[in-house]
């Protein structure tokens, strides 16, 4: 028997450096693997510092007060995006309208109503599976459906001469409610699911009904993770550009809209059609629409934010 | 005893009505969630009435087999594969630029980061997909290509399909990185101990029984983020070009179906024609190429998901 104290024989030692080594190059290996992963988790971040610093580089020659005052130009120096925010701005009031009281109604639905058959998974799965549309098939959709009022089948919906609602506010808003429905009905379904199940109980206990409970309990407690939610869906839905070119939102517009029947701009269309031009003066205007574009999102994330954090305190969670 | 009668009917009787008022209510919100599925059967049925009447007048054969688009032009060609070819380029080298980044990206995220960076770093990568995709367009045509024919490829014209690579690439990093993040984080700990047990470096742990554990919900979001860039249709229509062209060459200007769409809906082509009805031939082929990419992911993430309990 040898005690510990013995010095290790030749073959031992052998094998212990070939084990120090092995060890050394293991712990090598996975350094080189953090850093890999560290790298890689940076250059996402590294490309979208680059694209903020490349925006905000051409996005300030143009920032005045004639920029939100004016129409769009064949002068880059009085061209503005007055009529791009007023149109964002019809859309995005209308669909707001259409997609809170549809999506959440989907939502309560699926998760206070409805019993668990065939109907309800295939209802599940189509909206999950809607979800994953590209956003230009409901351009096609919103432009046979709403602005020309047929399904290409069969007679379209006509009042007198109109058919449809022609290219609209009213047609881009509700081809991007359809968007955006499974978002919000996604997101409210999360909110009310972590609504916990003993205030129902209890509510119940009490003898209310079912809408009783809903509406009294499980919708105001859900309620900061319905509007995060919502607030999230109309922020996607500023941004889209394809499906409301599809509608056929004008790209150049020197007037306002006035009326959910009127024609219209968006201010991704109008940064779009700056971006086409060649000269360099409307890519800069482009730039800075861009810029306007992106401080609205952040501000209504950051409302989004700020609403989970104050109301999320009182509720559930 | 006829007076207890009367009571139970008069409540039985505000009974059935709170009752209907509450089946009417369940009625209206049964409709608010079939418009969901009114919707997928408009997409469908829409798609295929024009489809079809495109489909009498072109021959599928020639629509799927020709190496010809020109809709507009005067000698009409009506073969999509330039278009699919163009679609399929980028939609490929997007998923070389995402998955890589997007997999290193989850696996820092739940193996490597504290609780602290992980709270900073996740939201950051996740503002890449909340930008709207006109923005990336933006910055593709004004500083990825430039950059590109300045330094790498000064032969390239203004578009290039490289460039709308690079940020389509991009904004889907967070799709591969939070849903295989999510997958990673499955990971039960036992699993992670036991191999640390047996002797096992944070490396092998990762890749050899966390990542391996998790598989089925990173390909899951493989899937799922191709088939989003296969529909991208703003970054792509600004910085690629406007050019059906057959070819593997990532430098050259190439269009992608989404792309056509937009350019047609941009033009004045009346509706009606052979050549307007081109979009929803096209719109057909990408709907089913997303939705047949769709399924096959969700049905990955609920066959093969491990269930541990």
């Amino acid at each position: 028997m040898r005690s510990a104290n013995d010095p290790p024989t030749s073959q031992s030692r052998l094998v212990l450096s070939e084990y120090q080594t092995n060890n050394v190059l293991r712990h090598l290996k996975g350094r080189l693997f953090y850093l890999l992963c560290l790298l890689g988790s940076l250059v996402g971040i590294l490309l979208l510092v680059t694209l903020l610093n490349d925006i905000r580089q051409d996005g300030f020659h143009y920032m005045s007060k004639h920029f939100f005052t004016n129409f769009p130009s064949r002068k880059p120096e009085i061209a503005g995006f007055h009529g791009a925010i007023m149109g964002t701005l019809w859309v995005m009031g209308i669909v707001a309208i259409t997609s809170f009281p549809i999506g959440v109604g989907a939502a309560l639905y699926l998760e206070e109503y409805a019993i668990k058959n065939k109907l309800t998974s295939l209802i599940q799965t189509n909206i999950s599976n809607l979800a994953g549309v590209p956003s230009i098939v409901f351009g096609i959709l919103g432009l046979q459906l709403f602005v020309r009022g047929t399904i290409g089948y069969g007679p379209a919906i006509c009042i007198g001469e109109q058919c449809g609602f022609g290219r609209s506010v009213i047609s881009g808003a509700l081809t991007l409610t359809l968007l955006i429905l499974p978002i919000v009905i996604v997101a409210s379904q999360e909110a009310i699911k972590a609504v916990p199940p003993s205030i129902r109980e209890a509510s119940y206990g009490v003898g209310a009904t079912r809408w009783q409970t809903v509406s009294s309990h499980v919708l105001p407690q859900a309620m900061p993770g319905i509007m995060t939610g919502m607030i999230l869906a109309l922020s996607r839905a500023i941004g889209e550009t394809a499906p409301i070119i599809m509608i056929g939102a004008l790209t150049f517009v020197a007037f306002r809209p006035e009326g959910p029947l009127d024609p219209f701009t968006a201010m991704p269309i109008q940064v779009l059609n700056w971006i086409s031009r060649p000269q360099a003066a409307f890519h800069e205007l482009a730039a800075t629409g861009i810029v306007v574009l992106l401080i609205t999102l952040l501000t209504m994330n950051a409302i989004a934010v700020l609403i989970r954090i104050r109301l999320g305190q009182s509720g559930a969670r | 005893m006829s007076f207890e009668t009367t009571r139970v009917t008069a409540r039985y009787r505000q009974n059935l009505r709170s009752n209907l008022g509450g089946r009417l209510i369940g009625a209206v919100l049964f409709l608010c969630a079939f418009v969901t599925v009114v919707t997928t059967v408009g997409i469908v049925v829409i798609l295929f009435i024009e489809g079809l009447s495109f489909f009498a007048e072109v021959s599928p054969i020639e629509f799927f087999t020709g190496t010809k688009w020109t809709p507009l032009f005067t000698s009409k060609g009506f073969g999509v594969l330039p278009l699919i070819s163009g679609t399929v380029l980028i939609g490929l080298g997007a998923a070389c630029v995402a998955l890589p980044l997007g997999t290193l990206t989850a696996i820092y995220l739940s193996e490597y980061a504290t609780p602290r960076i992980r709270s900073v770093m996740k939201p950051l990568v996740e503002v890449l997909s909340g930008i709207p995709t006109v923005v990336y367009g933006y910055f593709a045509l004004t500083f990825i290509s430039p950059f590109i024919k300045e330094y790498l490829y000064p032969e390239a014209g203004p578009y290039m399909a490289i460039s709308a690579i690079v940020v389509v690439g991009i904004m889907i990093v967070p799709i591969v990185a939070s849903i295989s993040d999510d997958a990673l984080r499955a990971v039960p700990r036992e699993l992670r101990e036991a191999a640390y047990g047996v002797g096992a470096s944070k490396l092998e742990v990762n890749t050899r029984v966390v990542f391996p554990a998790a598989l089925s919900g990173v390909i899951a979001s493989y899937i799922l983020a191709i088939s989003r860039a296969i529909g991208e249709t703003m970054a792509v229509t600004v910085a690629a070009g406007a050019r059906p062209n057959l070819t593997a060459n990532p430098f050259e200007a190439v269009q992608t179906m989404t792309a056509y769409i937009v350019s047609v809906s941009l033009g004045d082509t009346p509706h009606g024609t052979i050549e307007f009805k081109t979009i929803f031939a096209v719109g057909l082929t990408l709907f089913f190429m997303t939705l047949v990419m769709n399924i096959i992911s969700s049905r990955i993430t609920k066959r093969f998901r491990e269930v541990y309990d």
